[in-house]
């Protein structure tokens, strides 16, 4: 009885650990967004929001930011339909949530006799689970669009389901190469191998081989249109809030606001599959099952637990540097036109993609030992 | 528990199919199709095919029923009622019809096709890994290559014909 109730508990944690990591990361984005375009653009940004006179350079903002929409008045247009109106950001921000499941943030944790693989589901076509949950958000946009009962809200729906089904063509495309290297659609197994020394002939145990150098085409690919799926600038076209009018033009208070949300947690999820695939995962360089082996020689032997401790820290850096990356990006490139970036879907990313799982094939097939 | 999650969603799968037939807003229809898409995948993965489970939501509700939706709300407008029925003569067939087909299912089910088979829920080998990528790979690429290649030329003559026909209309 309590070891089913032991088993109940990991499995809790576990969830909970990456529902904790992917709303806190959100949440937190909030914040990063405004105060980087603020450093980017020499400007100070949001520090106003203070609890009895405690600032904390702005970190009240995300809470400030809830209250307000969540006491907003919460407004149906009269012609909607009340039904998919109000299902579009439960869409919308629930499969951006739960899509974080399949990417592992640590190793096998060995505890009290037990093997806690420390990721929130274990699937054997991981990847393929993260990449069905991101295609089904497009339900979210396209129900926000039409069930407005707005022409315009409708247009903004139509492109931003446009652009996520060129986007989604293109990541399913790049992944394949990733796939074909560590011959497994297991994240786990991805990153596992991403754990091994790359080219070891020519430079012994120096440099690991992680995605983003054995596959440095699909990596910008990838990357690319997994900003176009998170429909943010240089992609906003969809909703552009300040000019272009968008699908959730009819939304306001805290449905507008899960919108918001579902963009920033498919932010964290593109950051956390570009971590797995391609920047070796929760793999940190030189530490292996037993401790650092550094390749001049030195050995610092570690514990079990410091090294998944290590291992689990890595994985958050990474993310955390992959999100400070993308909001880089936002800052900086202006937006794609509607065609330019159909064009860049269909002619650029998705051709290259193909080509890149053409080349890794033929690499594969040459460097095969008969 | 399994079992508990089977009954949910058959449930689930048979109240969605009946949204698609009784719905007459197009929209809510294809979305309960994408609700059952769903359920079926739901499925496959109570049977441990996993990835038939997720080919499934990728390939028929993340991109086929997209295009669905996608296409119904642009061709047609709101929540306007149509004109008087165009297939009546059907309609009045299709119910006769329908329990032909339901009372031809029964006889299958009570034929001995289905008797040899044991109960797929009692072979433990069943379902370990015989909807897993590696087996379903092995099948397509493998023991039915041709076949498989022969279908993905002719989805491309498909593809290639249809965009030949509506850039005729077109020009």
């Amino acid at each position: 009885m309590s070891a089913t109730l032991t088993d109940l508990g990991i499995a809790l944690g576990r969830v909970g650990f990456v529902m904790l990591f992917v709303l806190n990361m959100g949440g937190l984005l909030t914040w990063v967004e405004r105060k980087q375009s603020a450093v980017m653009q020499d400007r100070i940004g949001a520090n106003r929001a203070s609890i009895f006179g405690l600032r904390l350079f702005g970190l009240f903002h995300p809470l400030a930011d809830a209250l307000k929409m969540l006491t907003k008045e919460d407004f149906v247009p009269a012609r909607a339909d009340r039904a998919l109106f109000n299902l579009a950001p439960l869409v919308s921000v629930v499969f951006a949530l739960v899509a974080f499941a399949a990417i592992p943030f640590g190793d096998v944790l060995r505890i009290g006799g037990r093997e806690i693989p420390l990721q929130a589901v274990t699937l054997n076509a991981g990847i393929l689970y993260v990449f069905a949950m991101l295609s089904l958000g497009v339900y979210g946009v396209m129900m926000a669009g039409w069930a407005s009962a707005n022409n315009y809200a409708l247009l903004g729906g139509q492109r931003a389901a446009a652009l996520m089904i060129s986007a989604e063509v293109a990541i399913g495309a790049s992944i394949m190469g990733v796939a074909m290297v560590y011959g497994s659609l297991d994240m786990m197994e991805i990153v596992r191998g991403q754990g091994g020394p790359l080219l070891q002939q020519y430079f012994g145990d120096w440099i690991p081989k992680w995605g983003v150098l054995t596959q440095p085409l699909a990596f910008i690919l990838f990357l690319t249109a997994g900003i176009a799926s998170t429909k943010r600038i240089p992609f906003d076209f969809p909703e552009g809030e300040s000019e272009i009018i968008g699908y959730f033009v009819e939304y306001s208070g805290m449905k507008f606001g899960m919108f918001m949300m579902a963009d920033f947690v498919e932010t964290v999820v593109i950051a956390g599959m570009t971590t797995a695939l391609f920047l070796g995962g929760w793999q940190v360089p030189y530490l292996m099952a037993d401790g650092l082996h550094f390749p001049w020689g030195v050995a610092v032997p570690l514990g079990h637990v410091t090294v998944v401790v290590l291992q689990v820290l890595a994985f958050c850096l990474k993310v955390a540097v992959m999100c400070w990356f993308l909001m880089l990006i936002r800052w900086t490139l202006p937006r794609f036109r509607y065609d330019q970036a159909m064009r860049l879907g269909w002619l650029g990313l998705f051709p290259l993609s193909i080509l890149n799982v053409a080349i890794t094939g033929l690499v594969l097939l040459a460097g095969r030992t008969p | 528990m399994s079992g508990v999650v089977f009954f949910l969603v058959a449930i689930l799968a048979v109240a969605s199919a009946l949204g698609l037939v009784l719905r007459r807003n197009p929209i809510h229809g294809a979305l309960f199709l994408v609700v059952n898409l769903g359920c079926v995948a739901v499925m496959y993965l109570l049977l441990g095919a996993e990835f038939l489970a997720l080919a499934q939501v990728i390939i028929y509700a993340g991109a086929i029923m997209v295009l669905f939706v996608f296409a119904i709300m642009v061709l047609i407008p709101g929540k306007e009622e149509t004109g008087p029925d165009p297939l009546r003569l059907q309609r009045l067939l299709a119910l006769p019809l329908g329990a032909l087909l339901l009372v031809e299912i029964a006889l299958i089910l009570q034929s001995s096709v289905f008797t040899a088979a044991p109960h797929p829920g009692v072979q433990p080998g069943y379902a370990a890994g015989a909807g897993g990528i590696q087996s379903v790979g092995r099948l397509l690429l493998r023991d039915y290559l041709l076949p498989f290649e022969v279908t993905s030329v002719l989805l491309l003559a498909a593809l290639v014909g249809v965009l030949a026909l509506a850039k005729r209309k077109a020009g």
